[in-house]
């Protein structure tokens, strides 16, 4: 990796943030924008592309339909109502989330639409019930300024509906919650970037808290995501989708820059074997009969389906490209191997890996010969239901085709680990459509004028108010404004006595230990931590007793905070019990107690706190027990 | 988008698109006080303000532009992107049952035009096909259009049309059944005024219509017309029906007789109901379930010389809401107004309230036709039981039974216009024609 430059490579970033916003409502009814946590409604949808009137479909549209099934959405009381179920028609966009859009532009210096147009953007993988997504733009231009770096261009800003949240998506049903459809969320798209991965992740950066000071976004797991527009140079613009975290993104980057390079290498590879590109796809044949005898474990299970087949593709001059690795990991096999998973197919082959997978020199020998393989050519085998396989077969042709411009447009997604898989092929601009159900919304200047004093203050100021305001270190600010618990952290500090650098470090610290042990943060909603330390400012519970109970609700082992306190049994001691508790410990341990006087506090507390970790304060402890030590030993 | 070509622009703004010869769809460069914007001139809402241009941007969103912002304007190249003709269309299939598909408007099957953001209704065969390609698995469709109406604006006129041209294919023979197309506000008054224009009807004629417009992925024209087509194609039954939703999903297409049907909901895909009876039929995965516990008797599907076309509508009929408050003085101003029939809305079992007696009286007696309906929708009238209601009757208020407001509404335009006199013209209201008035109302949940 370390051998790739950026520079050298010509690497440009392009960030696209969709941040959800913290309204009360969605951006077109008047539905709580809050996750539900079950459901009470289901109903069944089919979607179909709408053709233009140029005769064509978007070809993301065709894609998606070609793979299409039923949708059954599912429904919960108060987060959705008709309008989401595509019902009803929209109701007035939300006021609050529009001036967020409108301050977030002016925060940015974008030049703002003098009249917004909501339109439809095509969607019709299911996860809009209407098949579109309603989007609008509501500025364009303007900088972000980032430390160290010339100020990043800002290229659009939008306001937009959140899609639905994907459930399951099993081979018969794709189901969708519709709690998280029509959410408001603000994209913003900045213009493409140079520099070290670590150093564009910067960017990204910079616009989250620019964001975030405003405290009129959506905080925790999902409320923003990234989609990076990744190229180097003599490649295509790369879309790569669901990067939720800074450091993933980095990953990602760096990922790109070595699966786009090791393409070009390849594409260059094919090019001084002067195959012509034409020929890909002149030649396919069944070669279902070749396997019927196959011992091959993955190929009986694929032909013992009725209307199998195996089909093969002659691939010419690709002898030891399909399988060659520039880069660990890097090869076009591995692409076809994605994109044939997206028709619902496991079981492709290419001659470079094989014999393999118990398919033997024989039957590798059959189909070279069927397909009247030369020596320098590949072949590419597909097995499944021919419904499947034929389309499949299609898209190889084209992504082989494909290799010699080196990297496809398209969009990813990006896994948890960092890489990318093939998403779909990049839309294109046939997919929007004015949405005729909402007048255009003029922005008038006295409407902006009213909103520049709520425009953020830059992030430094920011962290310095908190700073001073809760007199909290430098670094401590701004941990916690980069949490996802800012917003119930001046809550606490608000209503509670508890000291602000005790909840910070709670919040930060701790918090972020039990999510590195892989415990899940999505138990504790703000509401939860906001209850927990309410009970500790009434003395209920210890100040030793909080991370118990968020490990507890974080391991789903209770569901509230009752049930937390109760099963571990961390109910706050009375002195006298305390008292009690301590004259027993002192009791079992006196022979310490006579040998070592008062150096033997260090050990009771260490039995001490074994014992009653989580009853009570631990400094209460040492004291009572300081207190019993000297009285005794006098 | 408006008629006259003028993009819904008006007043400053059409005055701005003359004075530079711009026209929809014209390549633009503006150089504003905000910078350079490039784009396409799009159509504007009639409605909105007259001070904004209307550009379709590279990005595909749209943005209105302030006139007042304009420097300078320069009109660019057009790229006219020369309109591929479709070349997948489904062969038809002349060994399919031949279906007539009649359109009176509303958009069952459209296209969108994504520079201009216009939709148009796709409505040859083989755009049809192209849109809705299962169509092409059950039906040879012959499709044409008669109105291009929205169906708020369809008069009894207009039922006289669709009668006539429904008659004229039903007297080809060739057609196994017919499909009207049609928007949906008024969709059961037309389908209630063709079951009594069209009586004896060999093959079933079968509205359909869509609550979410065919220009958007998730619309339910499809599945109706598709829903429409197969029970035209293979039902065993004639008579008139609507072809809608039965529920929320995309899978059950519910068929209700053409006289006891009604638009119960603004928007939902399932609006249109039954009332008092069960759906005749429900058409899923293809194939048509009659139900058996319906109570409703169709005829059999039968020769097309048995037709008697009654095309003929008076529309001087008056639907009338009783409510708390209602002058009777309404009354009086109908009959001076010169209408030949009232259809009374009453409360609950049949009531107005004593009040409107006299008028009630002055109208009967002045030649007047007086039904009553009620407005609970569900359920029947019944005047015996109160003294309101005897009263009523006793001045020769004509109930209606179970007969819904609407159709009656339809059936008495089209008594007046066939019967010799006014007093026939009472005898057919009671009749019961085309399944507009039930025996027994079942019992269910």
């Amino acid at each position: 990796m370390t051998s790739l430059d950026p520079a050298t490579l010509d690497l440009k970033v392009g960030f696209e943030i969709h941040q959800q916003l913290a309204t009360k409502s969605k951006l077109f009814c008047r539905c709580s924008s809050k996750e539900a946590d079950k459901y009470d409604n289901r109903f069944v949808r089919k979607l179909r592309p709408t053709r233009s009137e140029l005769g064509s479909f978007d070809p993301a549209a065709m894609f998606e339909f070609s793979k299409m099934r039923t949708v059954e959405y599912h429904a919960a009381c108060g987060s959705s109502c008709l309008v989401e179920a595509d019902e009803e028609p929209p109701h007035d966009i939300s006021s609050d989330a529009l001036e967020t859009a409108l301050i977030f532009s002016l925060a940015l210096n974008s030049k703002i639409m003098d009249e917004i147009h909501v339109m439809r953007k095509i969607v019709i993988d299911g996860s809009n019930t209407t098949g579109f997504q309603r989007t609008m733009l509501v500025a364009t231009g303007g900088y972000l300024d980032v430390a160290g770096r010339k100020p990043v261009g800002v290229q659009s800003i939008c306001l937009e509906e959140d899609a639905a949240k994907l459930i399951d998506d099993d081979k018969q049903f794709r189901k969708y919650g519709l709690d998280r459809l029509g959410v408001p969320l603000v994209e913003i798209a900045l213009e493409p970037v140079t520099g070290k991965p670590d150093e564009i992740v910067q960017v990204a950066l910079t616009l989250g808290r620019l964001l975030r000071a405003s405290k009129r976004v959506a905080r925790g797991l999902g409320s923003i995501r990234q989609d990076v527009n990744i190229s180097v140079q003599n490649g295509a613009v790369v879309e790569v989708k669901g990067v939720q975290q800074l450091d993933q993104l980095v990953k990602v980057i760096e990922y790109e820059m070595k699966r786009q390079h090791g393409l070009i290498t390849i594409a260059d590879r094919l090019k001084q074997r002067k195959v012509a590109v034409d020929q890909i796809g002149e030649r396919i044949d069944d070669v279902t009969d070749i396997f019927r005898e196959a011992h091959s474990k993955i190929v009986t299970k694929i032909l013992d389906a009725p209307d199998a087949v195996f089909l093969a593709l002659r691939a010419p001059g690709f002898s030891g490209i399909i399988g060659f690795e520039p880069y660990p990991g890097i090869r076009i096999g591995k692409e076809l191997g994605r994109m044939v998973r997206f028709y619902e197919l496991d079981g492709v082959f290419h001659s470079d890996e094989l014999p393999n997978y118990g398919i033997t020199d024989k039957e590798i020998t059959n189909v070279k010969q069927k397909l009247q393989l030369g020596d320098k050519d590949a072949f590419v085998i597909v097995g499944g239901s021919k419904d499947r396989v034929e389309p499949a077969i299609d898209a190889i042709i084209q992504r082989l085709k494909g290799a010699f411009a080196g990297v496809p447009a398209e969009t990813r997604a990006a896994t948890i680990e960092g890489e990318t898989v093939f998403l779909r092929p990049r839309p294109g601009a046939a997919r929007m459509y004015p949405e005729t159900d909402i007048s255009p919304i003029p922005v008038t200047e006295s409407k902006l004028a009213g909103l520049a004093s709520k425009v953020p203050k830059p992030w430094d100021a920011v962290i310095d108010s908190i700073s001073k305001k809760y007199n909290l270190n430098l670094k401590l600010a701004s941990q916690i404004f980069d949490s996802n618990y800012h917003m119930v952290f001046e809550k606490i500090a608000a209503d509670t006595s508890v000291p602000p650098t005790f909840i910070v470090s709670k919040l930060t610290e701790d918090l972020v230990n039990l999510q590195r042990q892989g415990l899940d943060p999505s138990a504790l909603t703000d509401d939860t931590i906001a209850d927990i330390f309410a009970r500790l400012d009434a003395g209920l519970i210890s100040k030793e007793s909080i991370v118990v109970i968020f490990e507890k609700l974080m391991k789903n082992e209770v569901r509230t905070v009752d049930e937390a306190i109760k099963s571990s049994g961390i109910i706050s001691m009375s002195r006298e019990e305390l008292s009690i508790a301590l004259d027993r410990i002192i009791d079992e341990n006196m022979g310490t107690v006579k040998s070592k006087g008062m150096d033997a506090l260090n050990t009771l507390m260490g039995r001490a706190m074994a014992v009653l970790r989580g009853k009570a304060d631990g400094q209460k402890i040492n004291g009572m027990l300081k207190d019993k030590l000297e009285k005794l030993v006098k | 988008m408006s008629k006259d070509g003028s993009g819904g622009y008006r007043g400053h703004g059409l005055e701005f698109l003359s004075k530079h010869s711009l026209s929809i769809a014209d390549s633009v460069e503006f150089d504003t006080e905000d910078g350079h914007i490039i784009g396409v001139i799009m159509p504007r809402y009639e409605s909105g303000s007259d001070e904004f241009i209307v550009i379709k941007l590279k990005s595909g969103y749209n943005t209105g532009i302030k006139i007042a912002k304009i420097k300078s304007i320069t009109k660019l190249p057009g790229k006219d992107i020369a309109p591929t003709v479709t070349a997948s269309t489904s062969p038809e299939r002349r060994d399919l049952p031949k279906i007539a598909l009649i359109s009176t408007g509303g958009t069952i099957a459209s296209k969108i035009d994504y520079r201009t953001g216009g939709v148009h209704a796709a409505l040859s065969a083989s755009e049809l096909y192209a849109s809705v390609p299962e169509l092409a698995d059950h039906a040879w469709i012959d499709p044409e259009v008669l109105l291009s109406e929205y169906s708020e604006n369809l008069k009894p006129h207009h039922w006289t049309m669709i009668a006539n041209r429904a008659a004229e294919k039903v007297k080809a023979g060739s057609y196994r059944g017919i499909v009207v197309s049609h928007g949906t506000d008024t969709m059961h008054y037309t389908a209630a005024a063709i079951s009594f224009a069209l009586q004896n009807l060999p093959i079933p004629v079968v509205f359909v219509g869509a609550q979410r417009s065919s220009d958007r992925p998730s619309s339910d024209a499809a599945l109706n017309l598709i829903g429409a087509t197969i029970f035209a194609a293979k039902s065993e039954v004639a008579g008139v029906f609507v072809a809608m939703h039965a529920g929320l999903s995309d899978d059950i297409v519910a068929m209700h007789v053409g006289t006891r049907v009604r638009k119960n909901h603004t928007s939902r895909r399932d609006a249109f109901e039954s009332i008092d009876v069960t759906p005749v039929a429900l058409v899923t995965n293809g194939s048509v379930e009659m139900q058996q516990d319906s109570e409703i008797r169709l005829p059999p599907r039968s020769s097309a010389t048995g037709l008697k076309l009654k095309p003929d509508f008076d529309d001087r009929v008056l639907l009338l809401k009783y409510y708390p408050g209602f002058d009777p003085r309404l009354i009086d101003h109908a009959v001076a107004a010169g209408y030949r029939s009232i259809i009374l809305e009453g409360t609950g079992l049949g009531h107005v309230n004593k009040e409107c007696f006299p008028a009630l009286k002055k109208a009967v007696e002045s030649g007047m036709m007086i039904c009553m309906t009620s407005q609970c929708i569900w359920g029947r009238i019944r005047m015996t039981v109160y003294d309101t209601g005897r009263d009523l009757l006793g001045i020769g208020v004509i109930p209606l039974s179970d007969m819904i407001s609407e159709t009656a509404t339809v059936k008495a335009m089209w008594a007046l216009a066939n019967a010799t006199s006014i007093e026939s013209a009472k005898e057919i209201m009671q009749e019961n024609l085309a399944n507009e008035i039930s025996s027994s109302i079942p019992i269910s949940d």
